[in-house]
């Protein structure tokens, strides 16, 4: 069948899983921000797409017993996931940085949007295919 | 869905920052208390933050943070000879909360900056999400 959702959605659905998980890390980091000997982490987003699509395209392995090794990209040792390099060091050993942190949460929510615009682009054209007007 | 756990990663920093706020004003309170004996003297108190690491199992380890503790300032108490005081113990002496108040000031202003910034963050998110609710309409 030519018309299939996920060929038709692309990269977009993958995309606005990894921001929201980017933004889950930022949120962290801002919530840990006096907490002492805390790390700033924050997603490579290119670096964690590229794995997400490479799952997609291989089949994913499903952990279906919580003693099942993680063989997934998305797991806890994701190379995407990285310590932020510090600026200034602090004397109780966190690296959080707010300025930068807030920065980045707000960057990565204007790219969401956009992420959520071109799936919006996709839906209506989908509808279009399909009313056949 | 991750924005959703953002609201209590969000939530965990507000009340974390609520805490020291709270400290902060007792310590305030209590810059100008007094007692009969060092013991019994008002230290200046401050919570110690600490990050939950949670659910192991998820795709990406996820924290929001907690109050490990509370400790108490081991600066030394101020002792001031006043024999009309009071409160003076058989020496005449009066003891002094360790409080220093431009340090709470301080305090307050970081821990008001952090708490903004928590109630931003999931401000934002729940932007992101009503967006999301209302996608491909």
């Amino acid at each position: 069948m030519a018309i299939n959702f996920d060929a038709a959605l692309g990269i977009h659905a993958e995309a606005l899983r990894v921001r929201s998980q980017r933004a889950e890390m930022l949120a962290t980091n801002l919530a840990n921000a006096d907490t002492p000997n805390f790390k700033a982490r924050d997603i490579d987003f290119q670096a964690a797409l590229k794995a997400a699509n490479a799952d997609q395209q291989s089949g994913k392995l499903e952990r279906t017993h919580q003693q099942h090794f993680q063989v997934n990209a998305n797991s806890v040792d994701n190379p995407a996931i990285q310590y932020r390099t510090v600026i200034q060091d602090s004397l109780d050993g966190n690296t959080v940085d707010e300025q930068v942190e807030q920065a980045q949460f707000m960057q990565n929510a204007v790219h969401y949007q956009a992420t959520l615009e071109f799936l919006g682009g996709k839906f209506q054209s989908l509808t279009k295919a399909l009313r056949g007007e | 869905m991750s924005l959703f756990s953002i609201f209590d990663i969000a939530g965990s920093g507000m009340s974390a920052q609520s805490l020291r706020l709270n400290t902060t004003a007792s310590n305030l309170a209590n810059a100008d208390s007094v007692s009969s004996s060092v013991n019994e003297s008002y230290r200046a108190r401050q919570p110690i933050f600490q990050a939950v690491l949670d659910s192991f199992d998820n795709d990406f380890k996820q924290g929001s943070v907690k109050v490990h503790g509370i400790t108490e300032s081991q600066a030394p108490i101020r002792q001031e000879y006043n024999p009309t005081h009071p409160m003076a113990d058989d020496n005449g002496y009066i003891y002094h909360a360790n409080v220093d108040p431009i340090a709470e000031m301080a305090n307050m202003m970081s821990a008001s900056r952090s708490y903004q910034n928590n109630v931003e963050i999931a401000n934002t998110s729940k932007q992101l999400l009503l967006q999301t609710l209302r996608l491909g309409e």
